[in-house]
């Protein structure tokens, strides 16, 4: 049969709140767009962000930009490009604006205006007393974020590919991306989607690890693409766990609980923190903490048949205190830890919960192809959200900053989509060999006969991950790591699928995302092998310091031979002055 | 939302609307599908899957939040996949 062909002036990979918003500058614009999603839209991750939106609009505190733009460029531990993060900061008051007058509804003061609560990371000028930057829809800021963005984009009449999982961008010999190929989970047939742009929206990849927050969807997808089309993926290593998530299930357990007085212990029953971290104890920084426990599990003081997490005791306070001030970790723990914590402790490990790298892009959210400082963006390719690196994050993202990377980033990327296809009126001229290169990619799934099991390796590639490239970065583990996760690789052509049907295999959409993850979990492990320093999220005990004249650079990783370079930092922003590197202290 | 009797029996499309947003309910709802969806009357399993087509949040809030939906036949549906074994 035939391989089916539609064309559009934008595809759009993800419907998350970076996929939908930018999406909806695009349909307002009255383009052609598509947004291919492999779950239904309002079922991306963007609905687990609870915290809500930064955005210096001053309503309870007095607050700036700037300010907001000092406290990203300090939480970034100086990685983060000053100019994308000027730009950010500036943007994200108009940007939540819009969202407001598109019918997200923030929470309120008496007054009329939005709500705005304080975070961490959160300081009014320069550091100093704390801010109230946040703008949050309740507790579920994300639904409202992603719902609203929907129903308007229903509205805009933009074009939704529901359950489509998109298989490889298609690329002509000049390098340009033409569309991608795409696969209707519903049926298994496979469709071409041709476009003059194309927006990256894919999101996260906490699943490379063992322990995740992240959903099952969050699989590096676009990421791995963006490999296979021979381009980078920049800061990798930079990977923010959060200390305590359900132990081999990954779920958060909120740090609140240790703030109501629960702490850590192992299996003998002590209390390590005091070891790790006298003054602070089980308060300590997130990197603290998720390194003292995987330090004892390494130490051989764990807990459980396995001796594989550490416990959190909190059944010293009173069953009111945890029903009144934890509410939810009470259910959290029987269902998932099958614990009750008024009895037991916790069994606990730490728990991957956000990627700062991702696809290089300027802050136009166009991507950026080479390790030239000064180098050209590729002109047509755009990538947005928890996918993109732009880089605001730089070593470290602060609370609330993330759904504001995926509504700016998604805004403006759209903005600038628009102009291009302004000048850029025609498609470009179909590479029948790239699609028949996925094509064939797609169809190795059709061998049959014995090998492993889609599951088998995932747990093992997972598992190794969590081992060597996870919280704990020492020279000679995470060498070893690195060799174990190629001969992983190897084993893929192993693996065999158990069904061959075509309608919802889930088998088959799980290969293809397990080859994702391991593309992801490469860059990952040889880019953090090679960072010989501490900063922001990446801790290395052998190297534990921040290393300003060796290292305040991005990294870049591509798949061809696992090749690695590195661009400097944009230190310069757009109408301020820079902020110099200084030591961060809290 | 029309459901057919063949949508009954179709797990691997229900096995799919099981993927969600949020971690929890991709762990509970599978689990459930699983463990318990083929022994459920065809009454149940029709509100299974329109149980599946509510906001993540409204399901987090029912199966994990400890809230219970105002519809008698949801509350049998969500008391069920409560009694779920993920451990």
């Amino acid at each position: 049969m035939a391989l089916e062909k539609q064309r559009f002036d934008t595809l759009i990979l993800g419907a998350g709140g970076a996929g939908l918003n930018a999406a909806l500058q695009l349909a307002n614009a009255n383009l052609k767009v598509a947004v291919v999603s492999k779950v239904f839209p309002t079922r991306s991750h963007t609905v687990a962000a609870q915290g809500g939106v930064n955005a210096a609009l001053a309503n309870v505190l007095p607050d700036n930009w700037h300010w907001h733009m000092f406290d990203t460029v300090k939480g970034s531990d100086y990685l983060g490009d000053q100019d994308a993060i000027e730009y950010m900061c500036r943007e994200a008051i108009p940007t939540v604006y819009e969202l407001e007058h598109n019918g997200v509804p923030f929470s309120r003061l008496a007054n009329g205006k939005i709500y705005q609560r304080a975070f961490g990371g959160q300081s009014q000028d320069f550091g100093g007393e704390q801010a109230a930057r946040t703008c949050a829809a309740a507790d579920r800021t994300g639904h409202a974020i992603l719902h609203t963005l929907y129903q308007q984009n229903i509205r805009a009449k933009t074009h939704f590919y529901d359950e489509y999982f998109a298989v490889d961008l298609i690329k002509d010999d000049a390098g340009m991306i033409l569309g991608a190929l795409v696969l209707n989970i519903a049926t298994g047939e496979p469709l071409l989607i041709e476009s003059k742009t194309t927006l990256l929206a894919t999101g996260g990849c906490g699943q490379v690890f063992r322990t995740t927050s992240n959903a099952h969807i969050n699989t590096g997808d676009g990421m791995a693409m963006v490999l296979r089309a021979d381009l980078p993926l920049m800061d990798m290593e930079f990977f923010q766990f959060h200390p305590t998530g359900i132990a081999g299930k990954g779920m958060l357990i909120t740090e609140g609980v240790r703030g109501e007085g629960g702490y850590l212990i192992n299996k003998d029953g002590d209390r390590f923190m005091e070891k790790y971290a006298p003054n602070a104890k089980d308060l300590a920084s997130r990197d603290v903490v998720a390194r003292s426990i995987v330090t004892e599990v390494r130490d051989g003081h764990g807990c459980g048949p396995e001796a594989d997490h550490v416990m959190l005791k909190v059944n010293h306070l009173s069953e009111d205190v945890i029903a009144k001030r934890l509410p939810g970790i009470r259910e959290s723990a029987k269902i998932f830890a099958g614990v009750d914590p008024v009895k037991d402790p916790i069994p606990v490990f730490p728990t991957a919960h956000y990627v700062m790298g991702g696809i290089p892009t300027d802050r136009f959210g166009r991507v950026m192809p080479t390790a030239d400082d000064d180098g050209e963006h590729l002109p047509g390719l755009y990538a947005a959200g928890e996918c993109a690196c732009a880089s605001v994050h730089g070593a470290n993202r602060l609370g609330g900053n993330s759904l504001l990377d995926i509504l700016v980033f998604g805004r403006l990327a759209g903005h600038n989509i628009i102009d291009y296809v302004k000048e850029n009126k025609a498609h470009r001229p179909l590479n029948e060999a790239s699609v028949e290169a996925s094509m064939a990619r797609l169809g190795r799934w059709d061998a049959k006969g014995d090998g492993m099991t889609v599951s088998q390796l995932r747990n093992e590639f997972r598992k190794t991950m969590e081992d060597h490239a996870g919280v704990f970065r020492v020279e000679d583990m995470m060498a070893e790591g690195v060799e174990k996760i190629k001969q992983v690789r190897e084993k893929l052509n192993d693996v065999r699928l158990t069904d061959h049907t075509r309608t919802f295999n889930t088998n088959r959409t799980e290969a293809l995302e397990l080859e994702n993850l391991i593309d992801v979990g490469l860059a990952i492990a040889v880019s953090a092998l090679h960072r010989k320093e501490s900063r922001g999220a990446h801790s290395r005990p052998d190297y534990p310091k921040r290393d300003d004249a060796e290292w305040m650079k991005h990294t870049l990783y591509w798949r061809e031979s696992d090749k690695l370079d590195y661009k400097g930092v944009r230190v310069q922003p757009l109408t301020v002055e820079s902020f110099p590197p200084k030591e961060r202290v809290y | 939302m029309i459901i057919q009797d063949s949508d009954l029996a179709d797990i691997d499309r229900l096995r799919w609307q099981c993927r969600r947003g949020m971690l929890e309910l991709d762990v509970l709802l599978e689990a459930f599908l699983e463990q318990h969806y083929e022994a459920l009357s065809p009454r149940l399993k029709r509100h299974f899957i329109q149980f599946l087509e509510f906001p993540d949040p409204i399901i987090h809030a029912w199966c994990i939040g400890g809230e219970s939906p105002d519809d008698d036949e949801f509350a049998e549906l969500v008391s069920s996949i409560r009694a779920t074994s993920v451990v």
